[in-house]
C-alpha cells in the first residue's frame, strides 16, 4: 500500500504502466481470471491417460469461499465452528482491519465486473449525472442492515446469506445459468460451421471445437432447473451499474458491509488538500464506492473500495492515501433504528418460513440431498446456495431446490433422479462444498461399491419403489427388468420374480416382475433414471431411509446398517 | 446522392419527379424481392424429418479360410500375451487388419467400475490387440464404447482408455453430438441414433467381457452391441433377443475376442462386489459371433443354446453357428 502514497506521477509510458489505478486493474483481471478458471475447472473432465480411481479435482476450486469473510463468520454461527479451511478468510479479514475495503477493489470478481460494467458510462454524454449519482447517498446504508439481517439468520440457524453473498451470487449465475447457456450457443455455432457444406469452414469448426473443447466446452450440455431466473437476476444486477456505478456494491452486498465495518480502525486513509481542491469533481467521475472523495465533505472511509481512480484522476493531485491521516473521516453512521429492523427481520425469518408443515412434520418425499448432507436442520444452516455441488455433479443430477425445501431452502441442491442419478463412486460434490452442508466423504464412506472395502452402513439417499401400474412387466405383460440391470449394489436391491401374465389376446406369456428389496437399496436413482417409462417412470426414489435423518426411516432393520 | 427536394415551408416537402420515380422502383424492388422469397419457400415447405446417415458400413467379416483355425481358446497367466497368442493361433492378425485400414476395437467400457470389478473388459487385453492391430499396418485404431454410467468415468476408471492410448489408439469419448440416426434396416430395430465413430471403419473387433445378466444369463460378443447406439436403448430389453441379432446383422464384425480372464458370476451386468468375481484367466477369440458366445455360455455358466434364444435366432440369420464343437478349433495353455 506504499505505492498509494506516491506523490505526482509524470506521464510516461513505465510510469503510465504503473499508475496505481493501473496496478489495481492487473490485480483485477488476474483474480478474474483465477476466480473464472476455477469455475470452469468446477468440473470432472476425465483423463485419456490416467486411470486413477479416486477421482479429485485437481483445482482448489472452492478458493474463493475460502477468503471469502462472510462465509466464514456465518458459518461459525450457524455451526458454532469453522469447516475445513474457512480460516483462509483471515487473509481478507485482518489486513482489511488494517487498511480498508481493497478486497471490493481489487480482488472481488464480483466487483470487477461491476467496475467493467460501470465504467460503460459515456463521461461525456453523462459526466454531469455521473458526478451526482457517485456522491455519497444515505441508502447505501443498506447493505449493514441486510449484513445484520443475514447474521442473525445465520445465527438462529438458515443459510440464506449465500442468496446475496458475491461469490454464491457469482457462481450461481454463472455457473448455472451463464457458462450453461453460453456452451449452448458455442455448441450451435459450431454445429453450423461443422454442417456447412464449405470444406472450409467445416475445417475452421474442427479447429475452433478442439480449442473451445479444451477450454470451456462442457461434454454435455448442462441444464438447470429455474437457470432463467438465475440469469435474468444476474443481468438485471449488471444493468444496475448503467444507472449508478456499483449498485451492488455500495447498496446490497453484506460481504462489502461486513469489510466496511470492519475497516472502521483503518489506518490507511484519503486525505484531501482543500487549499488546492478547485471542486472540478473529476474525483466523482470514476469513484467507485460513493465515498465521497471531493474537498470540502468528509471522505466516507467505509464505503471507499481503495480503488485509487480519485488519487489519479485529481489534476491538482490534492489527494493522497496515507497512512495515519491526520484527518476526520466520516463513520458508517447507521441508524439505530434500522439496525434493530434489520436484526428482527433476520431474526425472524427462520420461524417464518418453518412455520409450515413442510420443514418438520410433512417433508417433501421428493427432497433427495446429495450423498454426505447433514441433516435436514443442520444443511440449511450450512448450504449457502452457491451452486458449487450442482456445477460439479457430472450428471447434472444436482439441481436448485424450487419449492421441495421451503422457501428458506429455494436454491439448495436437490437430485432429481430422472436427469441424472448419482454416479456410485463419486463424491465429487461432497469434495467443492464449502461450507460442510455435504461433508466431505469419500467413495469408501459413501459405501456403494465394494472395491473401497465396501463400508457395512452405505449413505442412503432415499428409498426407491415401483409404481406397477406404469411398469412393463407388471401392467403391460412386457420383459423389461432395465433397473435391475442397473442397479449398482451388490448383491442388487432390485430383484425379480417370474410370473405368468396374460397379454391382450389372452395368452399365457412368462416375465420377470421387479421388486425392491429395501435393505440394500440405497436411493442412487439409477433405476429411475434408467427406467423407459419416460415422462413418469415406474420406479422412482423417495427421500424416506436418507441415512442422514434419524427420523425419516422405515424398517427396522435398517436401523443397524 | 439524390437531387435535395426543395424546400417549400416547414415540413412540406416537394418532390421531384426524378425523385418520385426512384422511390416508387425501391419500393416496387422491395416488394418483388418479398414476393419472391416467399414463392420460392413456400415451394420448399415439407414435414421436418431428420436426416439419416449415408454410406454406413454394414459388415466387416474377411472372407472365410478353408485351413485356419476359426476359433482359438487360451488359458494363461497374463492377459496381454493371452490376446497375443490367441491371435497368433489364429493366423496372425494380419489375417484380420489389413495395411492402411481403420480398425475400431469395441471393449465394454459400460461401467463406472475398475477393472477387479469385472464389469468393463480387461484394459491389458484392449492395449494388447491395439498394438496388434498398429503392428499389422492399421491406420488408426479407434478404442470407444457408449457408457451406460457417466462414459468419463467409465473410460478413466476402467482403465482402458489410459492402457489404449498407451498403445497408441485413438480414444473417442461417447460426445453427444456425434450420434446420427441410421437405419438398422433389423426385423424389429430400424432407426435408431447410432455413435458416428462405429459408422464408417474398415475392421471392427469386438472385445466383451464375459460377465452375468439376468435378462439373458450371460452377456458376451453380441450383447455388446448395445453399446453402439443412443437413444432410448432402454428399450430394447422388451424384445432382447430379435434386438440382439438386429444389432448383430448390422455389426457383423471381423473378430471377436471374449475377455474370460474374470469373469463375473452374479449381479451382473454391473457387478461391483469383488466375491462375484470368478478368475478363469482365459480368452476365446474366434471369426464366428455365434459360436464364440455358444461356447462360452456353455463352458462358464453351463448354458445350452437353447436357453439362449438370441443365439439359435442368429444363427437361423445366418451370422455364425450354434455348433461351436464343429469349428476348426486351438486350445492351448501357456
Amino acid at each position: 500500500m506504499k505505492r498509494c502514497r506516491h506523490p505526482a506521477f509524470s506521464p510516461g509510458v513505465s510510469v503510465r504502466f504503473l499508475k496505481p489505478s493501473r496496478l489495481r486493474l492487473y490485480s483485477q483481471v488476474l483474480f478474474f481470471g483465477l476466480f473464472l478458471f476455477l469455475l470452469l475447472r468446477t468440473e470432472f473432465r476425465g483423463s485419456l491417460t490416467s486411470s486413477a480411481r479416486e477421482i479429485r479435482l485437481p483445482y482448489p476450486v472452492g478458493l474463493f469461499f475460502r477468503l471469502d469473510p462472510l462465509v466464514a463468520v456465518t458459518n461459525a454461527l450457524s455451526s458454532h465452528a469453522l469447516y475445513q479451511g474457512l480460516l483462509l478468510s483471515l487473509v481478507i479479514l485482518i489486513p482489511t482491519i488494517f487498511f480498508g475495503r481493497f478486497f471490493c477493489g481489487w480482488i472481488c470478481p464480483l466487483g470487477s465486473i461491476h467496475h467493467f460494467f460501470g465504467s460503460l458510462q459515456s463521461e461525456r454524454k453523462r459526466g454531469k449525472q455521473l458526478i451526482e449519482s457517485n456522491r455519497y447517498q444515505r441508502w447505501q446504508n443498506t447493505k449493514y442492515y441486510l449484513l445484520v439481517g443475514v447474521l442473525a439468520a445465520a445465527a438462529l440457524g438458515t443459510g440464506i446469506v449465500g442468496w446475496l453473498d458475491p461469490f454464491s451470487f457469482l457462481v450461481r449465475s454463472l455457473g448455472l445459468s451463464v457458462l450453461p447457456s453460453t456452451n449452448y450457443s458455442l455448441q450451435a455455432f459450431l454445429r453450423v460451421l461443422e454442417q456447412s457444406q464449405v470444406g472450409l469452414l467445416r475445417g475452421i469448426g474442427g479447429v475452433l471445437h478442439f480449442l473451445l473443447g479444451a477450454l470451456v466446452l462442457n461434454f454435455k450440455q448442462p441444464y438447470f432447473r429455474q437457470g432463467i431466473w438465475m440469469g435474468l437476476i444476474f443481468l438485471f444486477v449488471i444493468a444496475l451499474n448503467f444507472r449508478i456505478t456499483r449498485f451492488w456494491c455500495r447498496a446490497i452486498c453484506p460481504l462489502g458491509g461486513l469489510l466496511g465495518i470492519v475497516s472502521r480502525w483503518s489506518v490507511l486513509g484519503l486525505v484531501k488538500d482543500s487549499r488546492k481542491c478547485n471542486d472540478c469533481n473529476r474525483c466523482l467521475l470514476r469513484c467507485q464506492g460513493g465515498d465521497d472523495p471531493t474537498g470540502g465533505v468528509a471522505w466516507h472511509q467505509p464505503e471507499c473500495h481503495l480503488c485509487l481512480n480519485c488519487v489519479g484522476a485529481c489534476p491538482e493531485n490534492a489527494l493522497q492515501f496515507r497512512l495515519f491521516p491526520a484527518q476526520a473521516v466520516a463513520g458508517t453512521n447507521l441508524r439505530r433504528r434500522k439496525l434493530l429492523t434489520g436484526l428482527a427481520a433476520g431474526a425472524a425469518a427462520i420461524p417464518i418460513m418453518r412455520s409450515t408443515p413442510g420443514f418438520a412434520a410433512e417433508r417433501h418425499e421428493r427432497l433427495l440431498r446429495p450423498p454426505g448432507s447433514v441433516d435436514e436442520e443442520f444443511f440449511l444452516a450450512r448450504c449457502i446456495r452457491c451452486g458449487e455441488c450442482m456445477k460439479v455433479c457430472p450428471n447434472n443430477a444436482l439441481q436448485p431446490a424450487f419449492t421441495q425445501a421451503g422457501l428458506e431452502g429455494i436454491w439448495t441442491p436437490v437430485l432429481i433422479p430422472r436427469i441424472g442419478y448419482c454416479e456410485t463412486s463419486c463424491v465429487l460434490c461432497s469434495q467443492v462444498c464449502p461450507t460442510g452442508a455435504i461433508w466431505e466423504i469419500s467413495a469408501k464412506e459413501k459405501g456403494w461399491s465394494a472395491e473401497a472395502g465396501g463400508s457395512t452402513k452405505p449413505i442412503r439417499l432415499g428409498t426407491a419403489f415401483y409404481d406397477r401400474g406404469r411398469c412393463l412387466p407388471w401392467a403391460m405383460a412386457t420383459d423389461c427388468i432395465v433397473c435391475e440391470e442397473w442397479c449398482p449394489t451388490s448383491p442388487k436391491a432390485i430383484y425379480f420374480r417370474p410370473a405368468e401374465v396374460f397379454d391382450a389376446a389372452g395368452n399365457p406369456k412368462q416375465v420377470k416382475q421387479p421388486y425392491l428389496d429395501a435393505a440394500k437399496c440405497v436411493g442412487c436413482g439409477a433405476c429411475e433414471k434408467a427406467c423407459p417409462v419416460q415422462d413418469r417412470p415406474a420406479v422412482y426414489i423417495t427421500s424416506v431411509g436418507e441415512s442422514r435423518s434419524p427420523n425419516n426411516q422405515i424398517l427396522l432393520n435398517r436401523r443397524k446398517g | 446522392m439524390m437531387a435535395q427536394p426543395e424546400k417549400q415551408e416547414a415540413g412540406q416537402v416537394i418532390l421531384s419527379r426524378r425523385e418520385a420515380l426512384v422511390r416508387l422502383l425501391r419500393a416496387a424492388g422491395a416488394g418483388a424481392g418479398t414476393a419472391g422469397i416467399g414463392a420460392w419457400l413456400s415451394q420448399h415447405s415439407s414435414r421436418p424429418e431428420a436426416g439419416i446417415a449415408v454410406n454406413v458400413n454394414r459388415g466387416h467379416t474377411i472372407p472365410a479360410d478353408p485351413v485356419l483355425p476359426e476359433m482359438a481358446i487360451i488359458e494363461g497367466e497374463d492377459p496381454a500375451q493371452l490376446a497375443r497368442q490367441a491371435l497368433a493361433e489364429l493366423g496372425g492378425m494380419q489375417r484380420f487388419v489389413s495395411r492402411g485400414d481403420i480398425v475400431l476395437v469395441k471393449p465394454n467400457i459400460g461401467w463406472d467400475r475398475t477393472p477387479e470389478q469385472a464389469a468393463n473388459t480387461n484394459p491389458e487385453v484392449v492395449a494388447e490387440i491395439v498394438r496388434q492391430c498398429l503392428r499389422s499396418g492399421a491406420k488408426r485404431v479407434i478404442v470407444t464404447d457408449v457408457s451406460c454410467n457417466e462414459a468419463r468415468r467409465c473410460f478413466q476408471r476402467s482403465g482402458i482408455a489410459a492402457a489404449a492410448q498407451a498403445a497408441g489408439a485413438e480414444i473417442i469419448l461417447p460426445d453427444p453430438s456425434r450420434f446420427k440416426d441410421v437405419d438398422l434396416q433389423g426385423e424389429v430395430l430400424s432407426r435408431w441414433q447410432v455413435f458416428d465413430a462405429f459408422l464408417n471403419v474398415d475392421k471392427v473387433i469386438n472385445v466383451p467381457i464375459a460377465k452375468h445378466h439376468t435378462l439373458t444369463g450371460t452377456t458376451l460378443g453380441m450383447k455388446n452391441w448395445y453399446g453402439i447406439l443412443g437413444g432410448s436403448r432402454n428399450q430394447l430389453h422388451q424384445k432382447i433377443h430379435e434386438s440382439l441379432v438386429d444389432l448383430a446383422d448390422f455389426m457383423r464384425p471381423t473378430l471377436t475376442v471374449v475377455d474370460c480372464y474374470r469373469i463375473l458370476l452374479r449381479n451382473g451386468p454391473t457387478g461391483g462386489n469383488l466375491e462375484d468375481v470368478l478368475l478363469k484367466k482365459t480368452l476365446v477369440a474366434s471369426t464366428d459371433p455365434v459360436a464364440v458366445d455358444a461356447y462360452v455360455a456353455k463352458s462358464f455358466w453351463n448354458l445350452e443354446a437353447d436357453s439362449l434364444p438370441y443365439l439359435g435366432m442368429a444363427a437361423k440369420r445366418g451370422l455364425g453357428t450354434l455348433d461351436f464343437e464343429k469349428l476348426r478349433t486351438r486350445i492351448k495353455k501357456i
